[in-house]
């Protein structure tokens, strides 16, 4: 048994929390460059140009990349073989997003939704805990903006519609989120599972690097082609005519119910922050 | 990609009326801040036969709600959120004088209507740049709604802010017309 005060992980969290709005990650950086380099239309270049330098700033300046600095959302991996010391796991991440919010002058975005009343702290965070073998406790922050939420779907296919019904599904979801979701988007894709559970699956495929395919080379497929479909349409960055719409179309599939065919659809901003520690 | 205008704050009907969809224009001047909650206050007053808290007539409302100013900043990252939110809301606003419109996304044909009767243009910026974005906001000034937090109206002063005409005063929607021109066949 290793012990692992919550200290640690508010300490842990609320850096997270910084650095995951302050510093794009490479992949989505390179997606950036090779963008700047293929698009065919000048104002999707010049999107792209903006995006290399609006990360830059942030970077150097220690600020978000994006107003919007989301949902504080995480995924836990817990190690059987860890005991929580002095407090509550959920407790010390919410209070590691009370304190990265404060202190990192981060935008608080969440609210009552009756009211609209704001929480003040950005609190509560959405919290999925696993338990995995081992004694590290995983923590990976993910927070999303509100804009690229609201563009995102979940949806009960029937088992007749198959992978056409699937592929067609997303391709129109895109459509229909046109510009709104701040194109170049990464599309998270759930396949299967229950509601809640593609929903979920969506959101973590969207972890993944960007610029890698699924193992599985029938979901590869998928992928690419769902890909070329969505940027065919010409939507371009921003939506302002182009070549690249979507940077990435990230899959992820569960078996579901013999009735069923669960589909979630998680569009993502090309403000795609993900940010890990290992204690 | 035409050339780049240069326009200053407050609008005329004659600068909105040269804008076409598809321009890069650089805005100097006066920005008004609201987005959802400052929209239904907004309303609310006219609906109560009051007066705005802000003379909107050729003015440019900026959808956005900033993050934090960091110490020494005059603000903190701002860039747009999402137009569609405020489409109930725009089209008074127009009645009431309002040039411009600054935000990401689409509008609906209601609020693209509104603006050739009211002669009133939608500007995007860039979503998601907003650290860059910042750049060009030189001063901000609380109007109304300090309560609202980030969604308070301010007045920003900005020198040379980004923008691209999507709807313009003659019916032209960039986000159409882009999407025709890069479309490949079939979809
Ligand atoms: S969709 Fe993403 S990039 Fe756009 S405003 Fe929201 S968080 Fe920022």
């Amino acid at each position: 048994m290793r012990e692992i005060n919550v200290k640690e992980i508010t300490e842990a969290v609320k850096n997270l929390c910084m650095n995951a709005n302050y510093d794009l990650s490479d992949d989505v950086m390179t997606a950036f460059r090779r963008g700047l380099e293929t698009e065919e239309s000048p104002a999707g270049r010049g999107v792209f140009e903006a995006l290399i330098e609006n990360a830059e700033i942030a970077r150097e300046e220690r600020i978000p990349i994006c107003q919007d600095t989301g949902f504080a959302v995480f995924f836990v991996e817990l190690g059987q073989d860890v005991h929580i010391e002095s407090g509550l796991l959920t407790d010390a991440i919410n209070e590691g997003v009370r304190q990265g919010y404060g202190e990192g002058y981060l935008r608080k975005s969440i609210c009552d939704p009756f009211t609209r009343k704001n929480t003040g702290d950005n609190t509560p965070a959405v919290i999925n805990i696993s338990l995995v073998s081992g004694d590290r406790l995983k923590i990976i922050a993910a927070p999303k903006g509100g804009g690229s939420t609201n563009m995102s779907r979940v949806t009960m296919l029937k088992p007749a519609d198959g992978i056409e019904g699937i592929k067609n599904y997303v391709v129109q979801r895109a459509i229909e989120a046109g510009p709104n979701p701040c194109p170049p988007v990464i599309i998270g894709v759930g396949i299967g599972g229950t509601l809640e559970l593609a929903s979920l699956i969506a959101k973590k495929a969207l972890l993944r690097p960007l610029g890698t395919t699924n193992p599985d080379p029938q979901l590869a497929e998928i992928e690419g082609d769902i890909l070329k479909r969505v940027n065919d349409t010409g939507m371009g960055p921003q939506g302002f005519g182009g070549r690249i719409y979507a940077m990435g179309v990230h899959i992820e599939k569960f078996p579901c119910h013999i009735a069923s065919l669960p589909l979630a659809v998680n569009i993502c901003c090309h403000a795609s922050r993900h940010k890990e520690i290992i204690l | 990609m035409s050339d780049i205008i240069r326009l200053t704050t407050p609008l005329s009907d004659s600068d909105v009326g040269e804008l076409k969809a598809g321009d890069q224009v650089l805005i100097s001047g006066i920005l008004y801040t609201a987005r959802d909650a400052a929209h239904k206050r907004l309303i609310d007053l006219l609906d109560q036969g009051k007066e705005l808290p802000f003379d909107i007539s050729g003015q440019i409302i900026y959808y956005v709600g900033p993050a934090p100013a960091r110490p020494g900043k005059v603000i903190g990252p701002a860039g747009p959120t999402t137009s569609y939110r405020m489409d109930p809301y725009a089209p008074r606003l127009m009645e009431m004088g309002l040039k411009g419109m600054i935000g990401k996304g689409s509008r609906s044909s209601g609020v693209i209507e509104a603006m050739k009767r009211y002669r009133c243009v939608y500007f995007a910026a860039i979503g998601g740049a907003a650290a860059l974005i910042a750049r060009s906001i030189k001063k901000v000034d609380i109007v109304a709604y300090e309560d609202l937090g980030t969604e308070a109206i301010r007045r920003l002063e900005v020198e040379d802010f980004k923008t691209v005409v999507v709807n313009d005063i003659h019916g032209n929607d960039l986000y159409k017309d882009g999407k025709e021109k890069y479309c490949i066949e079939g979809n």
